[in-house]
């Protein structure tokens, strides 16, 4: 049969990604002083099913590899080697090593063959230590060690099997004469057990006969009276006459899986059949006696080689244990792997939806129907004394609607796990670097966020994360002086609070130094002298491009790039950055976001005769315009004097090119928008209501359209723009009265 | 037609044994660990068990020792696949009533062999 | 066989919005090979599109004006909860614009461009027929010269020995370049930003 092997490789690259995440914050969970041997069964397996698939589909660079690894780990379980910082960083380069190989193997690449043999001298390392370890004094786990190193292992097997099998024959003159003989004399005796593992006699001399003739005797002396058989239980023996030209080894193979549950005697047949059957039949006497002495000779090896097998097992206490323990070990664990599955899958658009959820929304469908066939009961055999009736079914519709669209919203949400699934990596391998000892501790993971604004949190929860371990938690040194534990704790914690997702970054460190900070800030201008500002304010500065209270950067701290970035991509989200310290306790980050992204508040204003809406987080103000704080700017825009600043005036109509029904500044409305601490006064003919709204994508059928977001549909189905304040700001800067898109010329200018 | 159970964690593992057990005119149901395993025998009669030793929830050689403890188990061939590294799985398997093995990695062909070894 | 069951709804949806007439029932029984092609008039002149590109048609409905955007594009639509744009085919083809009446007709079709597949609706002024062409039948447009474009035609077709219908490739019309005049310089506009934006940081 030809089987194309590659067909199952692309399952094969998930579910070693799978496995490798699985394995990646297995050893970041280590604690080397007390490693968990559960946690070290799972990483072992993952390693181990992926030697297996790798073997399997032709991988031998990542079989070869992981033999490595799963060596490592065979002994750290088995307790013959210590968990160790360093071998736990191998390992985890080893991980990433493996992941680029897989990657380089999936994009039909070239293997990167300079990181593969680092990562492999610093396995080889680890592992070479162990076997200087070893001559301390560890006899048994020096016997197993054969048997662990794989490529040997199966050869050693093999040696051993024919060993045992040849000891016995070795023990008859005849042996050599047999090699070239006519065939094999074969006594069978199973044991009483031998159905009760699956195997049959019968089976057996089927595959015998595939060899040569085979004759087959069947003894049933030992057969007891009917009615105490038990049809369980092999009674029979048997002596089996095989002519053929095939080796021991060959007739032993066809015995492999019964040698521990039967008696198998292999003996040559002699130059004829005829000699043979007198032979047995003159050497009936002394045979009962020979017999048992091979026998016992071969239980003795088979002993042997159990006992070697034991002496294996001891070895590693807890191989043995592993049956039981890794179940247990396995039972937390499903949520995290399943979830690590989605994180894998998370580039294609799809989702996976808890069946749960999905009998939530045919339940509500059901309600839908009901209602909607009540209302048109209604509209059938409309009355005036039924009034009321219609109003109880509008209502119950609007709250069957209502709660459709909060389930289908859920539909979207998933477990923040998957955000966080990075975040281990990040605290060991930060705080590794830079000599600091974190404890890292994550909760309320099966918090759940919409999928967008998961996926888009992720890098700023790492940045974050990371920004804590540099500039929070201080040297164990400089802890211990300020009477702290040398080790310190991060924490990050997500719940949901009113229609958000708040997610705290919480750590023990030595908090924000305000007046550095601030002296900072004033140095760089961004702050006057004399100003006084809020602690709120201080500690936002943090978010400024530009500023780093570090004194001298390192590569994780960078020069203050990054949070400038996490607080534009949070604003991107709707959500919002809060952050408290206190000197020498810490620092407490706290993000709100918006469950979804897919309804927003808005608030809805008229132009002409169109509609818009404004995401009503960017609303600051809304005012009438006083005609003696408006200035006009070198002709070529307007401001408004608010708040002892200067805010352009954005009149939508001219940007939108649309007739509205207000001219006249003066008196009329304005609201005031905010995008990263950038204000605009936007002019409207009308300020309607605050509501909520769907928003739905103008790109989808359309074209991104810049200063517009997206847009939504109203009440009486017309559709309604939502404007993308950011987007307006970057328009304004073209001066607002200059046309949508800036010329190029001016483009040039500002950049 | 003949039935066997697949037993492995490995998506890709159990998708090739699947094909290729199905190629050789069986008939297939997969299972992604012992628990699994030992869930779908009890709700159904199976002429072969074909089943990985290291896995989640339940391991091989514990679904073998279960497997063997229901009466309509008692006789069914289980094929374990084990691993080179791993010679002792073979005998703690044995022990637990396994009918034999087949050692990682191997091919379709090896695959249908064995098979043909238990099964008419 | 799924896409000839679907012809032949389409095609029954296409004969009940027209009226059934005689010549459109001899039209619809000649489905066998050859494509079939939705008809509309432009002033004096008859389109044609494929029919299975055409997802409805739908009587005008007031559009709400994206800024910013070429003139023939009129706005978009609700389309059962969808944000479909609308485009005027005769100010696209720079023909003169035409009041809109009750019997102005959008027809939706469905544009497909690399993996992307989007739903806009054209403004034509009324639905003719579904002609069934075979491939020959669809001879290439002449060369008009290079200030007409062409390659948004499919090639013109005769029918009853006189009437000429010109087919249209939608995906061509369509194409995201004539969707947006400004693309171009918001591409610029984007990437300058962008730009902006890179050197702020790196400052």
């Amino acid at each position: 049969m030809s089987v194309d092997l590659s067909q199952f490789l692309q399952t094969f690259f998930e579910e070693s990604f799978e496995g490798l995440d699985i394995m990646e914050s297995g050893l970041l969970e280590l604690d080397p002083q007390h490693p968990d041997t559960e946690v070290l069964h799972t990483v072992f397996r993952a390693a181990h099913s992926i030697k297996g698939g790798a073997g399997t589909f032709g991988l031998s660079a990542i079989s070869d590899f992981t033999h490595r690894m799963e060596t490592l780990l065979d002994r750290l379980r088995a307790g013959e080697q210590t968990v160790t910082p360093e071998v736990v960083s191998a390992l985890l380069s080893a991980v990433d090593c493996l992941r680029g190989m897989l990657e380089a193997i999936k994009a039909e690449q070239e293997l990167d063959s300079e990181a593969l043999s680092a990562a492999q001298q610093a396995l080889d390392e680890q592992l070479a230590l162990r076997d200087n370890g070893a001559k301390g004094g560890r006899p048994g786990a020096e016997q197993s060690a054969p048997a662990g190193s794989g490529g040997l292992g199966r050869r050693g097997a093999n040696a051993g099997s024919s060993g045992s099998g040849s000891a016995p024959a070795g023990a008859g003159p005849e042996a050599g004469e047999g090699e070239q003989g006519g065939g094999w004399h074969i006594r069978f005796e199973p044991e009483a057990h031998l159905l009760t593992t699956g195997n049959d006699p019968a089976r057996l001399f089927r595959a015998l006969s595939d060899l040569g003739a085979l004759t087959v005797h069947c003894e049933s002396g030992e057969l007891p009276a009917f009615e105490a058989l038990d049809p369980e239980s092999c009674c029979l023996s048997w002596d089996l006459e095989l002519v053929t030209g095939a080796t021991e080894a060959a007739v032993r193979e066809v015995f492999e899986w019964v040698e521990d549950d039967a008696v198998i005697e292999i003996t040559p047949l002699s130059g004829s059949a005829a000699p043979a059957a007198e032979d047995h039949g003159a050497a009936a006497e002394p045979a009962p006696e020979s017999a048992p002495v091979a026998a016992s000779a071969t239980a003795e090896v088979e002993e042997g080689a159990e006992a070697a097998a034991a002496a294996g097992a001891a070895a590693r206490p807890a191989a043995t244990a592993s049956s039981g323990g890794t179940a247990a070990a396995t039972k937390s664990k499903p949520a995290k792997a399943g979830a690590r599955k989605e994180a894998a899958k998370k580039s294609s658009s799809s989702i996976r939806v808890d069946t749960e959820k999905i009998d939530v929304l045919i339940d509500m469908v059901g309600e839908l129907v009901i209602t909607q066939s009540m209302l048109s009961q209604i509209g059938k055999e409309f009355s005036a004394d039924r009034l009321e009736e219609l109003q109880d079914g509008l209502a119950q519709l609007e709250r069957n609607t209502r709660e459709l669209q909060e389930s289908i919203m859920r539909i979207r949400m998933v477990p923040i796990s998957f955000a966080y699934s990075r975040l281990p990596r990040i605290v060991h391998d930060t705080s590794r670097a830079l000599g600091k000892e974190v404890e890292f501790t994550m909760e309320g993971e099966q918090t759940e966020l919409d999928k967008t604004v998961m996926e888009k949190i992720i890098d700023p929860l790492v940045h974050l994360v990371r920004n804590s371990v540099d500039h929070g938690i201080e040297d164990p040194a400089e802890r211990q002086a300020a009477g702290k534990p040398g080790k310190g704790k991060i924490s990050i914690e997500a719940y949901h609070k009113g229609g958000n997702i708040i997610i705290e970054i919480v750590d023990d460190g030595r908090g924000i130094n305000r007046d550095k900070l601030l002296g900072k800030a004033r140095a760089a201008g961004l702050v006057e002298e004399g100003e006084e500002l809020s602690d709120a304010e201080v500690y936002d500065l943090i978010f400024h491009p530009g500023l780093s209270t570090h004194d001298e950067a390192t590569e994780y701290s960078g020069r203050g790039v990054g949070m400038d970035v996490v607080k534009r991509n949070i604003r991107s989200l709707s959500g919002s950055l809060n952050v408290r310290s206190a000197p020498g306790q810490g620092t407490t980050i706290t993000i709100s976001l918006p469950l979804t992204l897919s309804i927003l508040d808005g608030q809805l204003f008229r132009v002409g005769d169109q509609t818009y809406i404004v995401p009503l987080v960017s609303v600051i103000e809304s005012l009438q315009v006083d005609g003696a704080k408006v200035s006009g700017v070198t002709g070529r825009g307007e401001v408004y004097h608010w708040r002892e600043a200067y805010v352009p005036i954005v009149r939508l109509h001219e940007l939108f090119d649309t007739e509205p029904m207000r001219h006249e500044l003066s008196g009329g409305l304005m609201v005031i928008v905010e995008d990263e601490e950038t204000y605009l006064g936007v002019f409207v003919d009308d300020l309607l209501d605050q509501q909520q709204v769907v928003i739905k994508s103008l790109e989808a059928n359309y074209l991104r359209v810049p200063g517009i977001a997206g847009a939504t549909i109203l009440g009486d189905g017309t559709v309604a723009l939502i404007l993308d304040i950011a987007g307006l700001v970057e328009m304004s800067r073209g001066g607002s009265r200059q046309p949508l898109i800036p010329e190029r010329e001016e483009s040039d200018e500002a950049a | 037609m003949v039935k066997i159970l697949a037993v492995d964690d490995s998506a890709s593992m159990r998708q090739m044994v699947t094909y290729t057990l199905k190629q050789g005119g069986y008939e297939v149901t997969e299972a992604v660990d012992g628990a699994d395993a030992l869930a779908k025998a009890k709700g159904g009669q199976f002429d072969l068990v074909i089943t990985d030793v290291n896995m989640p929830k339940m391991d091989g050689i514990t679904l073998v020792r279960e497997l063997r403890a229901l009466p309509a188990f008692k006789f069914t061939p289980i094929l374990l696949l084990t691993t080179e590294s791993a010679p002792e799985k073979k005998q703690e398997g044995k022990q637990a009533g396994a009918t034999g093995w087949l050692v990682k990695p191997f091919d379709p062909d090896q695959l249908i062999n064995t098979i043909k070894k238990v099964v008419n | 066989m799924a896409e000839q069951s679907e012809r032949q709804n389409l095609a029954d949806d296409r004969t009940a919005a027209l009226g059934t007439g005689a010549d459109t029932v001899d039209a619809m029984q000649a489905t066998a090979d050859g494509e079939q092609y939705l008809t509309f008039t432009l002033g004096d002149e008859e389109y044609g599109v494929d029919i299975l590109r055409v997802q409805e048609i739908k009587g005008w409905q007031r559009a709400t004006p994206i800024p910013n955007t070429p003139h023939y594009v009129k706005g978009v639509i609700n389309l059962r909860g969808t944000i479909v744009p609308v485009i005027d085919l005769r100010e696209r083809f720079g023909m003169a614009a035409q009041e809109y009446s009750k019997f102005t007709v959008v027809v939706m079709v469905k544009v497909i461009s690399g993996v992307r597949e989007r739903i806009m609706g054209l403004v034509v002024d009324a639905l003719s027929e579904v002609y069934t062409f075979q491939t020959e039948q669809i001879r290439p447009a002449p060369e008009f010269g290079a200030h007409i474009r062409t390659d948004f035609i499919r090639g013109l077709a005769t029918v009853d020995d006189s009437k000429m219908v010109i087919v249209l490739d939608v995906d061509e019309l369509l194409s995201d370049e004539d969707l947006a005049i400004a693309d171009d310089q918001s591409r610029v506009a984007e990437a300058v930003r962008t730009a902006a934006r890179v050197s702020k940081e790196s400052e």
